[in-house]
């Protein structure tokens, strides 16, 4: 049986903050200091967060961390009420059906076209066909890409494989939206179409946690912005500037 | 899991194999010559074995006995001689049926003349034939020690001979097709572990979707099955549609070759050589693929 400090941190999570970083720190193994050194992070339902901070500063091992990629050395990463620790192999994909991810890369399968890249994310969740039929049109349309659904993802350009990738993460309806530098391989043009559109996806409710070192952008859109420096959050604040390290 | 997502899985396998051409061609060339030379070298093996029994089988021991022993005795050590598990048949020779055929054969027709009596009388004898002809000795001795036997006939140096020939290529093919399937799984592990790796960015995408690990596996492993499959299949087309030809070619080269060998037919061949090939093809492309995609599987 829970004791009486999960109950009430459960609770706590649930009700305030989709995603809870509790004391946690992450060292890998061949480097000598953490990665992430004893943080605490909460973000609410339907927030919009940038984590920014230079190479090394530990914001892509955070968001390894959410995605359950990495678990953390010490602490308790929650996220959408799943304590990552506690994942079992087998539950993990069913935690990751519950986030959108989108990366600097794009990460789309090279030998499949707009639609069949987009279907897949239904496809992994058995979304019977005709709905699928139904719902990959609808998004691509939302992206801007409905007249390029049968394209090679290979021959479109870097803001509209971004797009397809966007598109992949909406289309199961996540409740949080982790971005991993999604403007990094993107002209200034493609980068603020991205982020117009990840505006609007939080504005319909996703929480979304955008990593990125692009001052222009953060400074830009006003949001809270989580500040990371050698490990450790450096500053949190509402509606924040991108803050270089010298 | 759903019917149309267990289609959808085995409809990528299949893409799987033409989407990755060059990869599929490669394993498929890779276990079809592996498997080719172990068909090959199992039909050669095969039909030297052949060969060597038709030779055991023709060895035969001759069995004679003293003057004056009954032929009911005779005839109940011939019954003795059948039951022993070193026999597979015995012939009986009546000194008539010796003395009519060796008569007529050096002398003629009339090879009776000049002989009222049988010369050959009291060399009544069996001719023992040998279910495994390197237990020759253990019946010779059992023989020689019974007092009705005058004498033993047998050649030790054939015996010796075929059993040394069979224990050595019973040894070389046993290491030699050992090392066939050893050379064959290493090099189409190898291959289907390079294909694998080159598309590890594809499996974790999968993975940080949010699919299964049976999801992401299927098709591969579906894949790897087929080029197994596929793999076997052209080795045993080959040797099938090879083997009637190099043996008609032989036997028509070397004419005095097929009145002494008794060559197998591919039927026999097949009999073994099937199975064995497609489920060391098949095996292969399942574990293979199976093992491999697992390394990938841990994002």
């Amino acid at each position: 049986m829970a004791d009486k400090k999960t109950i009430m941190r459960n609770r706590f999570v649930d009700e305030n903050g989709i995603i809870f970083l509790d004391n946690v720190s992450m060292n890998y193994p061949e480097q000598g200091a953490p990665a992430i050194d004893n943080i605490t992070l909460r973000v609410d339902r339907g927030e919009f967060v940038f984590i920014t901070g230079d190479s090394g500063s530990g914001k892509s091992t955070m968001i390894k961390l959410l995605l359950r990629e990495l678990v953390a050395t010490s602490g308790n990463v929650y996220v959408n009420g799943y304590n990552t620790k506690k994942l079992r192999h087998g539950q993990i994909p069913k935690f990751r059906r519950s986030l959108g991810v989108v990366f600097q890369d794009f990460r789309l399968l090279k030998d499949r076209n707009v639609y069949e890249n987009v279907a897949f994310a239904q496809r992994i969740i058995e979304v019977p066909g005709a709905q699928m039929r139904r719902n990959v049109p609808s998004i691509l349309s939302m992206v801007g890409l409905a007249g390029k659904y049968k394209s090679d993802v290979r021959k479109l350009s870097g803001g509209e494989q971004q797009r397809v990738a966007l598109a992949r993460a909406l289309i199961n309806k996540p409740s949080i939206l982790l971005a991993d530098e999604p403007t990094g391989n993107l002209d200034p043009n493609n980068s603020w179409e991205i982020m117009s559109m990840i505006e609007e996806i939080n504005e319909m409710g996703t929480t979304v946690v955008v990593v990125t070192h692009s001052p222009e952008i953060v400074n830009a859109m006003k949001k809270r912005v989580v500040t990371m420096r050698k490990g450790i959050i450096v500053s949190d604040e509402e509606e924040g500037l991108y803050i270089n390290e010298d | 899991m759903k019917i149309s997502t267990f289609f959808y899985t085995l409809w990528q396998g299949v893409r799987n194999l033409f989407r990755n051409g060059w990869y599929s061609l490669a394993s498929i060339s890779t276990i079809a010559a592996c498997l080719f030379l172990f068909g090959l070298f199992f039909s050669v093996v095969f039909n030297i074995r052949n060969i060597l029994l038709t030779a055991e089988e023709a060895v035969s021991i001759t069995v004679f006995f003293n003057e004056g022993v009954s032929d009911t005795r005779i005839a109940e050590i011939g019954d003795e001689i059948k039951g022993r598990v070193e026999v597979s048949e015995v012939v009986f020779h009546s000194d008539e049926e010796i003395w009519e055929e060796f008569g007529s054969t050096y002398y003629g027709p009339d090879y009776a003349t000049g002989f009222p009596e049988n010369p050959l009388e009291g060399d009544h004898n069996y001719e023992v034939f040998l279910s495994d002809v390197s237990m020759q000795d253990t019946l010779v001795n059992w023989l020689q020690n019974k007092s009705e036997v005058r004498k033993v006939n047998y050649s030790e140096l054939t015996a010796d001979t075929l059993t040394g020939v069979n224990s050595l290529i019973a040894y070389v093919s046993i290491a030699i097709i050992a090392i066939l399937l050893a050379v064959s799984i290493f090099l189409i592990s190898n291959t289907v572990r390079v294909g694998i790796s080159v598309r590890a960015e594809e499996i974790s995408i999968m993975k940080y979707v949010g699919a299964t690990d049976f999801f992401v596996r299927a098709p591969f492993v579906l894949e790897g099955i087929l080029i197994g499959l596929i793999g076997s299949v052209i080795p045993l087309l080959l040797i099938h549609e090879l083997y009637d030809y190099v043996l008609s070619y032989v036997t028509d080269r070397f004419e005095i070759l097929s009145s002494m060998l008794n060559f197998v037919s591919i039927e026999e061949i097949f009999h073994y050589l099937l199975p064995v090939t497609l489920i060391v093809g098949v095996g292969i492309g399942f574990i293979g693929s199976l093992a491999t995609v697992r390394k990938h599987l841990r994002v």
